[in-house]
């Protein structure tokens, strides 16, 4: 059991899937930048987040429910959690839906959200919870998630990869590849080119350039 | 890159700052003059009688737009901030490596070689581009002094035998630095550096523009979650941004000085804007005193070469990368702290 005070953000489980230095600059470091992708999510999210309900006599859609889980030691939002109830008034059914802003991915990294808003409703509700949705705003469509053993396990896992890079309190080098990098929103922070695996010597760039200022002075520039 | 953000100078005493929605609203005698949306500013310096109110400065502070407080002359007065954020572990390894005589020297040493590399090319520059109008011979005997000292850093032993080589060289510096004034030889002339309080034009010029670039350098750090109080080179002294200024050093000559000289050499400021008290002090009219902002201003959207990152970035951003790239030394990302060599 963990207490509520070291309790790991669900948000952060996407962040250490795609790359555990942009996790740590974010949870560790507490850097955020703001991009398009960053902007278009929060923007979509403005509309669900505010918490509010709608309700039928034996259904209820409750939006922007804050959500945790002591036994995981996880803490979150549920964009939407759709809930079922018996005629005496207990609950039969709980799902999770998150809402997401593109398509359907190959990657575990929207199941994976799902599967520990799940793990955390089913701690609140003390019911067991076999599926989840997702919807995906581009193709307007609803994906069942099956909450199966390997998703569970694969969450767990990660929020386990968190609490160690936590633990060790260190930010994790860069590593530059192209494809992610260039799409993060963190890119001119982490600076992935200059620092990390692909570092230069910081003492012999510095001889090269007063090398150069001895030899040439910089002839690429106009004087003022 | 991330994107260049102005900083928005209100000199006009008696104006009056607000918030409105996501907008900072100027006034000025109840009339609005000014009103710009929070996500275009990155920081905000109010000179002299200037008045915030308490829900822009917090918005500010949630924004991370710096806002900081100037006498009516540029003398540094106060800045708000927010709750201290980022990352409590990256500024507990700045404090333990400030402590550290090892770490100390060798951030100190490479602080030290931007700043010297930076002024010989600003020298340098003036004995190529004019070899005729100047005094050629005192320049190159005063580059090449810094040149040797430059020689030496390597072989410093402690921080303290470095400061005595940023002494001599800034002594041969400003020993020369009369002669890069080209243009109102008459008006503008410069013996010596004097600073409390400046005691001819181009001192007043100097510190003020020091001023604006300190402004700059702190906020950068703070953006990035470094203390911008506990320096290398420059040693705890309370109120004083020991970081800041450790950074300020290899932009001083290549930003404040070169703005300066080429205010003075393209006649873009002239004598009459500056007014001497009975005691020698010399002040700045408003007029110069816009002028001198603009030009910064201005400035600060011209791009140049970053050799380290290997990009062409508007010189406004260099503050914020030589303090990322600050961070990114203590935190241990590169093995020491690439200063900023202008090419």
């Amino acid at each position: 059991m963990y207490s509520e005070d070291n309790l790991i953000p669900i948000s952060a489980l996407q962040h250490v899937l795609f790359c555990e230095r942009q996790y740590a600059l974010i949870h560790l470091e507490q850097i955020w930048e703001e991009n398009q992708f960053t902007a278009e999510g929060k923007v979509l999210h403005e509309r669900v987040d505010a918490e509010h309900h709608e309700s039928r006599r034996l259904f209820r859609q409750e939006y922007g429910m804050a959500v945790r889980s002591l036994e995981q030691g996880l803490i979150g939002k549920c964009d939407l959690v759709e809930l079922w109830y018996t005629d005496g008034g207990g609950v039969k059914r709980v799902s999770p839906v998150e809402f997401k802003r593109g398509r359907e991915k190959e990657s575990d990294v929207d199941r994976i959200q799902l599967c520990a808003q799940a793990l955390c409703l089913e701690e609140m509700f003390k019911t067991a919870i076999e599926s989840g949705q997702l919807y995906y705003l581009q193709e307007h469509r609803r994906v069942d998630v099956i909450l199966g053993g390997e998703l569970r396990e694969k969450t767990q896992n990660l929020t386990e990869r968190i609490r160690a890079i936590q633990q060790a309190g260190k930010t994790p080098a860069a590593e530059y590849e192209m494809r992610k990098c260039d799409r993060c929103s963190l890119v001119d922070i982490c600076m992935p080119k200059t620092s990390g695996t692909a570092s230069k010597k910081v003492d012999r760039f510095i001889q090269t350039q007063l090398r150069l200022m001895k030899n040439g002075d910089g002839e690429n520039e106009e004087a003022s | 890159m991330r994107k260049l953000l102005n900083t928005l100078y209100v000199s006009s005493q008696g104006s009056y700052l607000q918030k409105e929605g996501e907008t900072v609203v100027v006034e000025r005698e109840k009339q609005r003059v000014l009103q710009l949306p929070i996500h275009t500013i990155g920081g905000i310096v109010c000179f002299g009688n200037v008045l915030c109110s308490p829900f822009l400065l917090g918005f500010c502070a949630e924004r991370d737009v710096s806002v900081s407080f100037l006498s009516e002359h540029g003398r540094f007065l106060a800045s708000v901030r927010g709750p201290v954020s980022g990352n409590v572990l990256l500024r507990r390894r700045q404090y333990r490596m400030a402590d550290d005589d090892e770490s100390t020297r060798r951030i100190a040493s490479q602080v030290i070689s931007g700043k010297l590399a930076n002024c010989r090319i600003v020298m340098n520059r003036t004995i190529r581009d004019h070899a005729a109008k100047v005094d050629a011979l005192a320049l190159k005997a005063a580059s090449e002094a810094i040149d040797r000292i430059i020689d030496r850093i390597p072989r410093a032993k402690s921080s303290d035998e470095i400061r005595g080589f940023e002494g001599q060289a800034a002594a041969e510096y400003f020993k020369v630095l009369n002669h890069l004034i080209i243009e109102q030889k008459n008006d503008f002339i410069f013996t010596e550096r004097n600073r409390r309080p400046p005691l001819d034009e181009v001192n007043a010029l100097l510190s003020f523009m020091y001023t604006l670039l300190a402004h700059d350098v702190r906020s950068a750090l703070e953006t990035v979650g470094l203390d911008p109080a506990v320096g290398f080179l420059h040693r705890d002294r309370p109120g004083r941004p020991g970081l800041a200024l450790d950074i300020m050093e290899e932009f001083r000559p290549v930003i404040a000085d070169r703005l300066v000289l080429s205010l003075i050499n393209r006649r873009q400021i002239t004598k009459k804007g500056f007014s001497k008290a009975a005691n020698g002090a010399v002040t700045m009219d408003d007029a110069t005193r816009k002028t001198v902002l603009t030009e910064y201003q201005s400035r600060k959207q011209d791009t140049v070469y970053h050799p380290y990152i290997e990009e062409t970035v508007p010189i406004g951003l260099l503050f914020f990368i030589q303090a990322n790239l600050m961070a990114h030394h203590i935190r241990g990302d590169i093995d020491g702290y690439p200063p900023f060599f202008w090419r």
